[in-house]
């Protein structure tokens, strides 16, 4: 990075400004730091030297929004990613799952698919699957369209692997996907109770109402007054005693929402919906 | 609540770093004024004991993994978790981020230093330790353009001298010192 081409407050509210009149996707609530970086990131990649030259291509160039989109939405994800989480889930949650005759889950800020795909195991190998209904959303359009397909590169698949064992997994890791070439794609039948859909946090409303919420490393990029409305949009969003994942790094202490949800472990960031 | 925290000193090691932020962290005396942040390379998904090797070393300060919008306070000591970038905000809180690796790392030195630069321009003051990698020279350039003091450990002192290396190479306006010198920068209660 340039230290040259830094970008002002004043600048950083312009192009959120332009975003929001143009397209619809309100940044303004974004933590700053990070937003600035991915805004900076795509600058590189696109080879779009000044903030004039980016805000004269975002108003006219519908393809370059779409780049830019993806650019500044971080789409990193992967399967099984931090196994201790999964593993509380197969022990603390999905039990007290099971005594819904069907079982709501919303995984929000899906990405690309990949956590959802390690939930469908974990209903799979508990016998919850066929009484699931699993929504995925995004914010991000291309996401959706790739997590539906089911595609991973399979060169991630040893790491995955490595994942799910150590989540407790007990099966042949192998048996959920197929590998042809470089991808590997999931198995249909994993993901026949998954929804994939659009849907903004920062926007739009409650669409249902759910026994469990995972929204992991999502709210990171939000600043804390958009952080709490999300809570507080989870909250309507739960049944009573309803469960919520969120990042192992993210924490709701600096919400209002702290005291509306008891702990149910702290290290995995795993809470309860009281009443 | 958040003390008004003016100054700041960050530390990006990576192979062969761990035995000077040792040194360097046992020795920052009692009331050290500045909170220190550490960005360490380190494996993900395997879990780490680096908070408890950093808290057996230091007696005065709090030595912490931070979480997202945590306030930075003086007397702490705070580790970048491991698997995210952190960085600072500018109402002097953090922020976690889990983009794709730069220069093969998450936490990235690169993306801390620069961020660190943004706010707290030249009241911070950044070291570069050994490594293997080139992570940390565009911070350090950050670091330096933005008027704070950039440190960088003597290549010829490391094992792995890549980092402080590439580091050097990309900035002219830093101090590059010895492990020694360093420890006794800190220990004198510079920040």
């Amino acid at each position: 990075m340039n230290p040259k081409t830094d970008i002002s407050a004043n600048e950083l509210a312009e192009i959120v400004s332009l975003i929001k009149h143009n397209y619809g996707y309100d940044f303004g609530d974004y933590a700053r730091a990070s937003l600035n970086r991915r805004i900076m990131r795509f600058m590189d990649t696109a080879r779009i030297k000044n903030l004039y030259d980016l805000k004269y291509h975002l108003t006219n160039d519908k393809d370059i929004f779409s780049w830019f989109l993806q650019t500044v939405t971080v789409n990193v994800t992967e399967m099984f990613r931090d196994p201790v989480f999964y593993k509380a889930l197969r022990e603390k949650v999905l039990p007290k799952l099971a005594s819904y005759p069907i079982i709501k889950i919303w995984h929000a800020g899906c990405s690309t698919g990949e956590e959802v795909f390690s939930m469908c195991i974990l209903l799979h190998e508990a016998g919850l699957l066929d009484r699931a209904r699993i929504y995925a959303t995004d914010l991000n359009p291309a996401n959706i369209e790739k997590a539906k397909t089911g595609i991973i590169p399979v060169r991630y698949m040893k790491d995955y692997t490595a994942n799910y064992i150590q989540s407790g997994g007990t099966s042949d890791f192998s048996m959920y996907y197929t590998a042809r070439y470089e991808n590997a794609i999931i198995a249909k039948d994993l993901r026949r109770n998954v929804i994939f859909s659009q849907h903004n946090l920062v926007s739009d409303q409650v669409f249902n109402e759910f026994q469990l919420i995972c929204c992991r490393n999502v709210l990171i990029y939000f600043n804390k007054e958009l952080q709490n409305r999300i809570f507080h949009l989870f909250y309507d969003s739960l049944t009573p005693m309803g469960y919520m994942a969120i990042g192992m790094k993210e924490s709701l202490l600096f919400t209002d929402m702290r005291h509306k949800f008891e702990t149910v472990q702290s290290a995995t960031k795993i809470y309860r919906r009281k009443t | 609540m958040p003390s008004a925290v003016e100054k700041l000193v960050i530390i990006g090691g990576s192979a062969g770093s761990l035995p000077v932020l040792l040194d360097i962290v046992e020795s920052l005396p009692a009331g050290f004024e500045a909170p220190v942040v550490i960005v360490l390379h380190r494996l993900k998904n395997v879990s780490s004991d680096m908070d408890k090797i950093l808290a057996d070393s230091q007696e005065h300060m709090h030595i912490r993994e931070p979480e997202d919008k945590e306030p930075i306070r003086a007397g702490h000591i705070y580790l970048a978790p491991q698997n995210y970038h952190l960085l600072l905000e500018v109402e002097k809180t953090f922020s976690l981020d889990y983009s794709e690796l730069v220069h093969f790392s998450r936490p990235s030195i690169d993306v801390s230093f620069e961020s660190a630069a943004r706010v707290f321009g030249k009241h911070l003051t950044a070291v570069l330790l050994s490594g293997a990698n080139q992570d940390g020279a565009a911070g350090i350039e950050a670091v330096a353009a933005a008027g704070g003091t950039a440190i960088v450990q003597d290549p010829s002192s490391t094992d792995y001298p890549a980092m402080p290396t590439a580091a050097i190479q990309k900035t002219n306006d830093i101090l590059i010192l010895q492990p020694v010198d360093i420890v006794n920068y800190f220990k004198k209660g510079n920040s």
